[in-house]
């Protein structure tokens, strides 16, 4: 079973829509069981980092994903999916992230806020998810991991930024694949085979 | 380099695409579904559909088509027409939409902007500004007009534009009046001080016409995004024929 995790921040039918277009069965929840037995997690989240972490934490639902994520279970992070696994957020100051990255999310300081739109992803190394294209983004903040070498994909708005961090069973990225049309399709399908 | 974007509107009136000249005279374009579906494999980056119906009863048949787009159609989606609170704005997101342009309720209760983006995140609050040139050419302004078009108000458009910022718009979509359906090309005039004005993008819509046209809204305009209706409707251009054509010129363009 694919989880898709629902904590109350944005729109999550579109991720599971993309999924039914490329064949993937999947279930929207928020119940920590389904974090238990899940075969891969998707984490999407549009709003802000405070009301995201609250709402995990309330919900029941941050030790399970931690626990899952330390199994080895598969798992994608979207947008604030991303931002959420770093130590904290300009956006919501004193809030806890999830804490799985060293490092936090800082505000763009030029350029129209919020990036809006499609922006090329340039992948960092041969990897088997991460190719040349555009992709849809929406976001005021960008994540600045303290190591440097889970970036896998970085993307220049006003000055480059990674837009996609791996490490090990954890793929996370900025943009919306489920908003990226053929490219986010693509990405998808890559990464239910890796 | 963050692109800019082409985007599609389908006016969208009892389940139908339609499109109109100076907001009046509505002639039949086409299916919302197919259009939108043609549009993304041509490559729009994003479709916007505006409810141009919106009346209380005509409201379902909106959320039914937003529905049935999104569950076929992988681009964003911006949702507008008659949204007047923040429960009509939660049925169009719940339906599929990504965003939501809000109009003539926001100029009637400004709040709701603060409100819906502190519920929903500043991300999917589009504010959607009417303009119409007032006065003389040595004193330009622009005028807000709200219900489609139908009534003035007092706001300078610009003004306008600075407030929905501050209050939490993500995105400005304007429309010029008085280009809109004329093909004579996009107010670059106006949407060049929107765009200074503002620092969140804004989405210049009213009179894309020609290729030159749609080069200027980005070059002279400054333009993040441009809207347009007939000249992909009626297979003027395609957007294929038109992102080309930009990239060419130079415009950073995904395509």
């Amino acid at each position: 079973m694919i989880a898709i995790i629902d904590y109350g921040a944005g729109n999550i039918g579109s991720v599971k829509n993309a999924l039914d277009r490329i064949g993937v069965s999947s279930v929207i929840t928020s119940n920590p069981k389904d974090i238990k037995t899940a075969e891969r997690i998707i984490l999407p989240g549009v709003g802000a980092f405070g009301a995201a972490m609250d709402s995990l934490r309330s919900k029941g639902l941050e030790e399970p994903l931690k626990a899952a994520l330390k199994r080895g279970v598969p798992f994608l992070g979207i947008c604030l999916g991303l931002q959420i696994l770093f130590e904290q957020s300009e956006e919501s100051i004193g809030v806890k992230g999830m804490e799985i990255f060293k490092g936090r999310a800082i505000r763009f300081t030029e350029g129209k806020v919020p990036q809006i739109g499609w922006n090329r992803i340039i992948p960092k190394a041969k990897g088997e998810i991460f190719r040349q294209g555009y992709a849809y983004f929406v976001n005021s903040y960008y994540v600045k991991p303290e190591d440097k070498s889970i970036i896998a994909a970085i993307t220049d708005y006003y000055g480059e930024f990674a837009c996609a961090v791996q490490c090990k069973n954890i793929t996370a990225v900025q943009f919306h694949p489920e908003k990226s049309g053929e490219y986010g399709m693509g990405f998808l399908r890559r990464w239910m085979e890796c | 380099m963050l692109t800019k974007r082409i985007i599609p509107c389908l006016d969208v009136k009892d389940d139908l695409v339609v499109k109109g000249k100076n907001f009046v005279s509505l002639k039949f374009a086409g299916d919302p579904v197919e259009l939108a579906r043609k549009y993304s494999s041509e490559g729009a980056d994003e479709l916007v559909f505006l409810d141009i119906t919106a009346s209380y009863e005509k409201r379902k048949t909106m959320i039914e088509t937003v529905r049935k787009v999104a569950a076929q159609v992988f681009i964003p989606l911006t949702v507008g027409g008659g949204v007047s609170s923040i429960k009509d704005i939660r049925s169009l997101l719940n339906a599929g939409a990504d965003k939501i342009a809000i109009n003539s309720a926001a100029v009637k209760n400004p709040w709701l902007i603060n409100q819906a983006a502190k519920e929903f995140g500043s991300q999917c609050i589009v504010v959607a500004i009417d303009a119409k040139k007032v006065g003389n050419d040595q004193s330009k302004k622009w005028k807000v007009f709200i219900e489609g078009g139908r009534k003035e108000t007092f706001l300078d458009a610009i003004d306008w534009a600075k407030e929905a910022e501050k209050r939490g718009a993500g995105e400005i979509l304007l429309t010029s009046m008085d280009r809109d359906g004329t093909k004579r090309g996009f107010d670059t005039e106006l949407t060049r001080l929107i765009s200074k004005a503002a620092n969140i993008p804004i989405i210049s819509s009213g009179g894309a016409g020609t290729l030159g046209s749609l080069e200027s809204i980005f070059r002279e305009g400054k333009a993040d995004a441009a809207l347009a209706a007939s000249i992909f409707h009626y297979d003027k251009y395609s957007i294929n024929e038109v992102k080309k054509y930009l990239k060419n010129k130079g415009v950073d363009i995904r395509c």
